[in-house]
């Protein structure tokens, strides 16, 4: 169709042959006959009919389900006990602390709650406390923190970035650790009792040690003048943050977990992307002395209850959990891997029924080819 | 600028200056003065300084001046406008989201895109214009006292420059001396306008007798000329002498910048016009830019994104207020006060959040979409001119893309209008046969060669037979005659059975030039000019000759010089031949106008390359001469200065070996035709014209005037003093409607007269049956003037030729004094073949469903012929005809025709609607006097009404302008897609108004080129044009205009799902980096690629298959129904790319970034997987790319996340993708993520594939069953069928 009739001997006798020197032998401007110029590059062409995709979807179908029956095993093997003490209810045993306490409260509340683990918990079982309807994830509240000034940066501890606003200075002495985020961390302090049968209770061990990001504890955060020296009079010359009860060099006793290195505070500050979270508080770790790690029976939680949540409607939580390679206890990516499984075998089956009903009248046109 | 300029009496230097302080602005014309009189080319003293000189800058920017005046350009489109207010927005500490710095950057980034691009073409713009500026040339110094080389750059206005063979000119020079003999200088002006035939120029009239080289010193005359202006064909001023007199000065003096200087040894000119203002720079003109069908459409929908980011900021706006609300007075410790401390009311919160959620929403209305767009564009066009098949290798030139943003268009064509001469047809043209007082001379011999010819060229071809001999029964019903009722109308159905005219390939060019003469008209011209041999032994008058011999030997004489057609010989294309003096000495009774005396050889006109008429002597010399006996000429000097000077050898050459190169093909074809009655052309010059006759030998043909050819006139004429008689003739040659009116009414008394009655009534009804087949007529006719009456007439043409005002009315109406009365010799029929493959492209783009309209200046009959043979008009089909001639006729047609086919009158929805049945039987053939009643307002509607129903479409006899009409008309009315195409001047208004305009770059210039859109070679190349890149063109770019909002609008709205999360703080779990990064360069590259590469279908079925281009043209691939499509396929994906994380980390200790990163991973593999679904094929790039955009996600992701512990507030995403990687969590969500999003879409496609294919999807499978489907069924009910069908499937 497209088929060139050119002759050179059409040449000759043009009228209007171009002047000298265009000859009319150089073809200068042809364009090079390569198949990416001529846009006839090698491809694949994927054809989409109920025929071709069909294996797809069985195969999708096949690898799915059974990872999601791997997975949704997994998370069911881990152990996870969760309680409230929030203290809504009259019937609760924090509740006197959650009605009268406030930020401004010097006086800490103290409050036991007894539960009972139905199951023992092997290996290193993990504490966490856990929020809920708390919005650490607001805009403003996320960006109000100075890691400049976390990573030890004396510039920093004595002129917040701005970013700390209204945070920032107290008195006229800036804070240290300025910022929302700092202002409301989480200080209730939780211990754990395990009542023997036998009438002792015993405290278990919790190590605060090991819970933040090993990156966070050694790189991001850092002390002003370095961790050798003397971490008080680092910080000399700031403030607490408002609601803080005591200064930022008295969280801890040890010195390798005080000041801004201090991991509860590292934890904190790492802040939880949705309003209902929890943040790891304690590790509880295995020990030759204790097997399993929590037996089961009875235990008591004891809580300094200093965290007002009530009035944002808040629930504070303390889950114990054991841990397996995917985490926490979720079914839920198990469930999801079950279901997508099952929907695209569903969907192959559909799409095989649709190849053999319909599929046959364009085959038929492939035979008689 | 301010020009100086003087009163056009003044004529004295000192009158001048004082004229010029007076009159500074409001003067219309320039004085150049020779530089040389003063002692600085920029003093004070010089009149000359004000104007530009001859250093060109093209450039736009200067170093200080690229970014303000850049940045000014880019802010002229809106889009960046709101990119800057957005990132300014961010500079708010109210409202803003993202580090200001950060948000800037993209915005930063595109300005600073385009501004590379802009500095680049402005470097190389500078770089040219360095080396065009550094170019030599001889310019005369006046302490040297000679020509010095000199830069371009330095040469001024007012300077003397010496041309030599083969240099470019550096500026508009006033050609003043050249070495040529005949005072002319060939430029060849291909730059210019691409044309390539050598154009004459000569030496200022009074610089003719200058024997001696022109010495600049001596130059002291003064030049008023026009202002600098950009009209290649028009130069007009007068030259001023120190005597007083005054000459007037033509284009024919004036050499282009740019042009080249051929087969003259040296010329001398005074710089005009330099630099900027010379005609050619003023020319210069950038690339077009128009708005495509598809860009408007996707505005639409770039405003339904901002409606949808408006109610989405709403939303939130209204979300966060009533969060806020919900807790009262008690401000929760998460809910941050301002920085000073104060606390906002949920209302002003709200406020202050709906323009944060724009900051952070943007990334909806795609920054990068505009950016891509242009990319993917240059891409496609860089395709289309790499393009093979499209390329011509005949002319050495493929297609060019003029405009670079429309090529989508081409895939949404509806409408064609196409011209029909240059390009339906080949515009070479082969003389057929003729007509010489009142005989018909049909030219068996040579028709029967041509049929050889063409059956040697299309063995393999389907052999139709060929016109030569008249079709049986002309379209003798046909109205052209109206009838004499006042307003009378004929409305002819024929049922046509033609003989199919034309060729469907072209012979070689040989048939151009060899003609096998009618031994009848051989054996006259023989007779004829041996009795005037005769007669002239014998000295006796001419006037004796029989009249039909008379007749015979003058239409031969008005065939080879009533032209501007210039004798070139082949061995030196562009050498002049020269007369030999051996031969035409012995004819001593012929005039040569070449005495010693120098006076006569003022007598110099131009002729050649004029298409306005002008060309006359200086007025004294003219009219003395014509009282003046001619002396006996002295032989010695008879050639003189003729004789050759290259290199003092004479040309001897055959006259086989001439070659004739012409401005317009007829010419050519006309003057080939005589010399086969050997009566040739030999040599042509400003003033004389010599031809060779048999028996009689070479003539000199004095040549008084030409009055060039133009489209108002449809005529030229040329008056010479016959050499043979000594009487002045006017030789015209035109359209036989013009010249037939033109004709003397003979007076029936008289045998005479009723001879010439008879005469004319013979050629009128030849010229019908020419017409007839297809082949294009023209007249020849003569008139003998008394010096008396010629003298009366040239007074009154000089007059005119030295206005300066209206002198372009003057001249046409001095032209009309000349030709009339004029006495008929004959006619001829020049057949135009048709070009290669035209009939096939009809055919395949009719397939395609493009209606094709036919506007064409050419008569009727022709026209219709050539229609048939084009396969334009189906001899199936009925024709109807309209000639009217009135206004009311027209209603009245349009009524009958209502009344005949009431359901042909279409509701005025889409044209497809048009019942199909009627599609294919009609076609509407209709001349330009009725198209003028049928354009008329009240009329328009049924015109298009009638038109619509009509399978086809001829209008004869149209004006320029009435084309461009009938375009407008159809485009505004029907709001269809229209292409014109056409390769003459007569076309440009047509292919400017048509959306899409095609040029043909072929015989007749570049005008239309210049105007066009797309430059073809040939017509045929369209088909690969519409039918292959135009189809790719548009569906590339639909489908990744939709896929971009697909995208955006689906990574958008995870960030929305989140604000239910995050009490509509604004908050967004992507990290900032990646949110502005991801259209940017995570997802960028593999929809540009897929863009630019995806071919929805092979070329080779959508010419096979030319129904496929029906899907552009009902904008298939881009429906508003699919941007909402796509828009709800986005919600999805984004709902289940948003809760499938969501619930994997509910309720665990997953900080804000360790889980926003993941989204930004998913949100990748799911656009790409996406974007794989759609992609038809798999080249190597694209899965380049899409691993290239993985890969660069990673590598910036882990880059960025290690460069810096404490950057990046407040996400501070320090080692998160690094922790992430070892998270198993993270490659399952990545696994099942994309699945879960695309298992609807692919299921759907799946679904289609097999249940309701659309027809592109079949050409896999049933490409063998569909050509015998769309067989069985006529081709207008297919295409109805197919419509209805594909508004079902195609999503």
């Amino acid at each position: 169709m497209m088929a060139s009739s050119y002759n050179a001997k059409d040449e000759d006798g043009h009228i209007t042959v171009s002047g000298p020197g265009g000859g009319g032998t150089l073809r200068g401007k042809k364009p090079e006959n390569t198949a990416f110029k001529q846009q006839r590059l090698p491809a694949w062409q994927p054809i989409l009919t109920a025929g071709t995709v069909l294996p797809a979807f069985f195969i999708i179908g096949l690898i799915f389900i059974p990872i999601g029956i791997g997975l949704y095993v997994t998370s069911n093997n881990i152990k996870e006990f969760e309680i409230d003490y929030t203290g809504v209810d009259m019937s609760s045993p924090c509740f006197n602390c959650s009605q009268n306490f406030s930020w401004n409260s010097t006086r800490p509340c103290t409050c036991t709650v007894p539960f009972y683990l139905e199951q023992p918990y092997e290996s290193n079982v993990f504490m966490y406390y856990g929020l809920s309807n708390f919005y650490q994830n607001h805009r403003r509240y996320v960006k109000s923190r100075d890691d400049s000034q976390l990573n030890g940066n004396v510039d920093s501890l004595k002129e917040p970035s701005k970013e700390c606003e209204p945070y920032a200075k107290h008195d006229g002495k800036p804070i240290a650790p300025c910022g929302a985020i700092a202002n409301s961390m989480f200080n209730d302090t939780l211990e754990l009792f395990y009542n023997d049968p036998n009438g002792t209770r015993v405290q278990i061990p919790l190590t605060n040690t090991g819970i933040a990001w090993w990156t966070d504890k050694h790189v991001k955060f850092r002390n002003p003048g370095g961790d050798s020296s003397n971490i008080t009079a680092s910080f000399q010359g700031t403030s607490k943050p408002v609601n803080w009860r005591k200064p930022v060099y008295e969280l801890d006793t040890a010195a390798d977990n005080n000041g801004f290195i201090n991991e509860d505070f590292i934890v904190w500050m790492r802040t939880a992307a949705l309003p209902t979270f929890r943040k790891l508080y304690r590790i509880i770790n295995k020990t030759s002395s204790m097997v399993p790690t929590l037996p089961r029976g009875n235990y008591t939680l004891e809580v300094v209850y200093n965290y007002p949540v009530r009035s944002f409607e808040g629930r504070k939580r303390m889950i114990l959990s054991t841990i397996s390679w995917m985490g926490g206890k979720n079914p839920f990516l198990g469930i999801a891997y079950i279901t997508v499984g099952s929907v695209c075998f569903f969907l192959g089956v559909v799409l095989l029924i649709i190849h053999h009903k319909c599929g046959n009248r364009s085959n038929s046109a492939d035979i008689s080819n | 600028m301010a020009r100086e300029t003087e009163d056009p009496g003044m004529a004295k230097a000192s009158k001048v200056k004082r004229q010029r302080k007076k009159k500074t602005k409001e003067n219309k014309t320039r004085t150049v003065h020779a530089n040389l009189l003063y002692d600085n080319a920029k003093g004070e003293e010089n009149p000359n300084r004000h104007y530009a000189n001859n250093k060109i800058k093209t450039t736009k920017y200067t170093v200080l001046s690229f970014l303000p005046k850049n940045l000014f350009e880019q802010f002229h489109r809106f889009a960046n406008v709101y990119f800057v207010f957005i990132a300014l927005l961010n500079f708010v500490p109210v409202v803003n989201a993202f580090q200001p710095e950060l948000a800037l950057a993209p915005v930063v980034f595109i300005l600073s895109v385009t501004a590379i691009k802009d500095l680049w073409e402005d470097y190389r713009r500078h770089r040219s214009d360095k080396e065009i500026n550094h170019m030599d040339c001889l310019v005369y110094s006046r302490a040297e006292r000679s020509y010095v080389e000199k830069y371009w750059k330095e040469v001024r206005v007012g300077d003397f420059i010496r041309l030599r063979c083969n240099e470019i000119l550096p500026a508009d020079v006033l050609l003043l001396s050249s070495s040529d003999p005949d005072r002319l200088c060939h430029i060849e002006t291909a730059t210019l306008d691409g044309e390539t035939n050598l154009k004459q120029r000569q030496v200022v009239r009074s610089f003719f007798d200058l024997d001696c080289d022109f010495d600049p010193i001596k130059y002291n005359s003064i030049i008023e000329c026009e202002k600098p202006n950009n009209d290649l064909n028009r130069f007009r001023g007068y030259i001023i002498h120190r005597s007083g007199r005054r000459d007037a000065l033509y284009k024919e003096n004036l050499l282009l910048r740019g042009c080249t200087i051929r087969n003259t040894e040296e010329a001398v000119g005074i710089v005009i016009y330099a630099g900027h203002e010379t005609k050619a720079m003023l020319n210069n003109n950038g690339p077009r830019y128009k708005r495509s069908k598809l860009e408007r459409q996707m505005n639409v929908d770039v405003f339904w994104c901002v409606i949808i980011l408006l109610v989405m900021c709403l939303f939130a706006a209204v979300g966060h207020g009533l969060w806020m609300f919900q807790y009262g007075d008690k401000r929760p410790v998460f809910d941050v006060l301002s920085p000073d401390g104060t606390d906002l009311s949920p209302i002003m919160s709200a406020i202050y959040l709906f323009l944060t959620m724009i900051i952070v929403f943007q990334v909806l209305i795609p920054i990068s979409l505009f950016v891509s767009i242009e990319i993917v564009k240059i891409c496609q066009v860089y395709f289309i001119h790499q393009d093979m098949e499209l390329y011509d290798e005949e002319t050495d030139s493929h297609l060019q893309c003029r405009a670079l943003n429309i090529t989508e268009d081409l895939g949404q064509m509806q409408y064609i209008f196409s011209d029909k001469t240059g390009t339906l047809t080949e515009n070479k043209m082969v003389f057929r046969r003729c007509t010489v007082a009142g005989v018909e001379y049909s030219h068996d011999a040579n028709a029967r060669r041509l049929a050889m010819y063409q059956e040697m060229d299309s063995e393999e071809e389907e052999c139709t037979s060929h016109g030569g001999t008249l079709p049986n029964e002309p379209a003798s019903c046909l109205s052209t005659q109206p009838s004499a009722a006042p307003w009378s109308v004929r409305l002819t159905f024929t049922h046509f059975s033609y003989s199919v005219l034309s060729a469907d390939k072209p012979s070689s060019d040989l048939q151009e030039k060899d003609i096998t003469p009618d031994p009848q008209l051989l054996d006259k011209v023989n007779e004829c000019s041996s009795q005037m041999d005769f007669m002239r032994f014998h000295s006796q008058p001419m006037s004796q000759l029989p009249s039909d011999l008379a007749d015979v030997i003058d239409f031969f004489i008005a065939l080879t010089i009533c032209n501007t057609v210039v004798v070139s010989s082949p061995n030196q294309p562009r050498q002049k031949v020269q007369l030999t003096s051996t031969k035409s000495i012995q004819s001593n009774h012929l005039q040569v106008n070449k005495g010693s005396s120098s006076s006569l050889i003022t007598n110099r006109s131009s002729n050649k390359g004029c298409s306005s008429m002008l060309s006359s002597p200086s007025a004294e010399s003219t009219l003395t001469k014509l009282d003046e006996e001619q002396p006996p000429r002295d032989l010695e000097h008879n050639f003189g200065p003729v004789l050759p000077c290259y290199d003092g050898k004479a040309w001897n050459l055959e006259e086989g070996e001439l070659r004739y190169e012409a401005e317009s093909p007829d010419e050519a074809a006309l003057v080939y035709a005589a010399r086969a009655y050997k009566c040739s052309l030999v040599g042509r010059l400003p003033d004389q014209v010599t031809m060779e006759l048999p028996h009689l030998g070479k003539l000199n043909f004095e040549l008084l005037h030409t009055l060039g050819f133009d489209s108002t006139r449809k005529r030229m004429s040329v008056v010479v003093r016959h050499p043979l008689t000594d009487q002045i003739t006017v030789y015209t040659k035109g359209a036989d409607s013009v010249i037939m009116d033109l004709i003397k009414p003979p007076d029936t008394g008289s045998s005479k007269g009723k001879r010439q009655k008879k005469i004319v009534n013979r050629t009128q009804n030849y010229l019908n049956l020419y017409a007839a087949d297809g082949l294009r007529t023209l007249c020849i006719a003569k008139k003998i003037m008394s010096k008396e009456q010629y003298a009366c007439w040239l007074q009154h043409h000089l007059e005119a030729e030295t206005a300066i005002q209206g002198r372009e009315e003057l001249l046409f109406e001095s032209a009309l004094r000349l030709e009339t009365n004029l006495q008929l010799l004959g006619a001829t029929g020049i057949e135009d073949r048709l070009q290669d493959g035209v009939p096939e492209t009809i055919a395949s783009l009719r397939k395609a469903g493009l209606q094709i309209w036919v506007l064409t200046g050419d008569k009727q009959e022709t026209a219709v012929n050539i229609a048939y043979a084009c396969k334009l008009l189906d001899p199936e089909e009925e024709i109807l005809t309209l000639n009217a001639d009135s206004q009311e006729a027209c209603a009245l047609f349009n009524f009958t025709t209502f009344e005949i086919y009431p359901s042909s009158s279409p509701s005025s929805s889409s044209s497809s609607h048009t019942p199909p049945f009627m599609v294919h039987r009609l076609g509407l053939v209709i001349d330009g006097r009725t198209l003028a009643y049928a354009l008329d307002k009240s009329l328009e509607d049924k015109f298009l009404a009638v038109a619509r129903s009509c399978r086809s479409v001829l209008c004869c006899r149209s004006t320029p302008l009435q084309k461009s009409m009938v375009v407008k008309l159809v485009r505004n009315k029907l709001k269809v897609m229209t292409l014109a195409i056409g390769d003459g001047a007569n076309d440009v208004s047509m292919i400017q108004v048509a959306d899409v305009g095609v040029g043909i770059s072929g015989q007749e210039g570049m005008q239309a080129v210049m105007a066009s859109d797309f430059a073809l070679p040939r017509f045929r190349y369209l088909q690969k044009l519409l039918l292959v890149h135009g189809h790719w063109c548009y569906s590339r770019l639909a489908n990744m205009i939709l896929y971009f909002f697909y995208k955006n609008a689906m990574f958008v709205a995870l960030i929305f799902w989140y604000q239910f999360y995050c009490g509509f703080s604004g908050s967004a779990m992507i990290d900032q980096w990646y949110l502005i990064f991801f259209n940017l360069m995570f997802s960028a590259f593999p929809q540009l690629i897929t863009g630019t590469l995806d071919k929805d279908v092979s070329a080779e079925t959508l010419q096979q298959l030319p129904q496929l281009y029906v899907n552009g043209q009902n904008s298939e691939e881009y429906k508003p129904y699919m941007f909402w499509m796509n828009m709800i396929d986005a919600f999805y994906q984004s709902l289940v790319c948003f809760f499938i994380p969501y619930f994997a980390y509910a309720d665990s200790d997953v900080d804000l970034f360790t889980w926003g990163t993941p989204f930004t991973t998913l949100a990748l593999f799911t656009i790409l997987v996406h974007l794989g679904i759609e992609t038809k094929t798999w080249t190597w790039m694209n899965w380049l790319s899409i691993a290239f955009s993985i890969a660069l996600f990673f590598t910036v992701a882990l880059c960025y996340n290690a460069s810096c512990p404490t950057c990046y507030s407040p996400s501070n995403p320090y080692w998160t993708m690094q922790r992430l990687l070892q998270d198993p969590l993270f490659y399952l969500l990545c696994v099942i993520t994309p699945v879960a999003a695309l298992l609807p879409r692919y299921f759907y496609r799946a679904c289609q594939g097999t249940l309701f294919p659309s027809p592109i999807f079949l050409r896999f499978r049933r490409l063998k069953n569909w050509n015998i489907f769309w067989c069985f069924c006529n081709p207008g009910k297919c295409l109805y069928h197919n419509d209805a069908s594909q508004h079902m499937i195609r999503f």
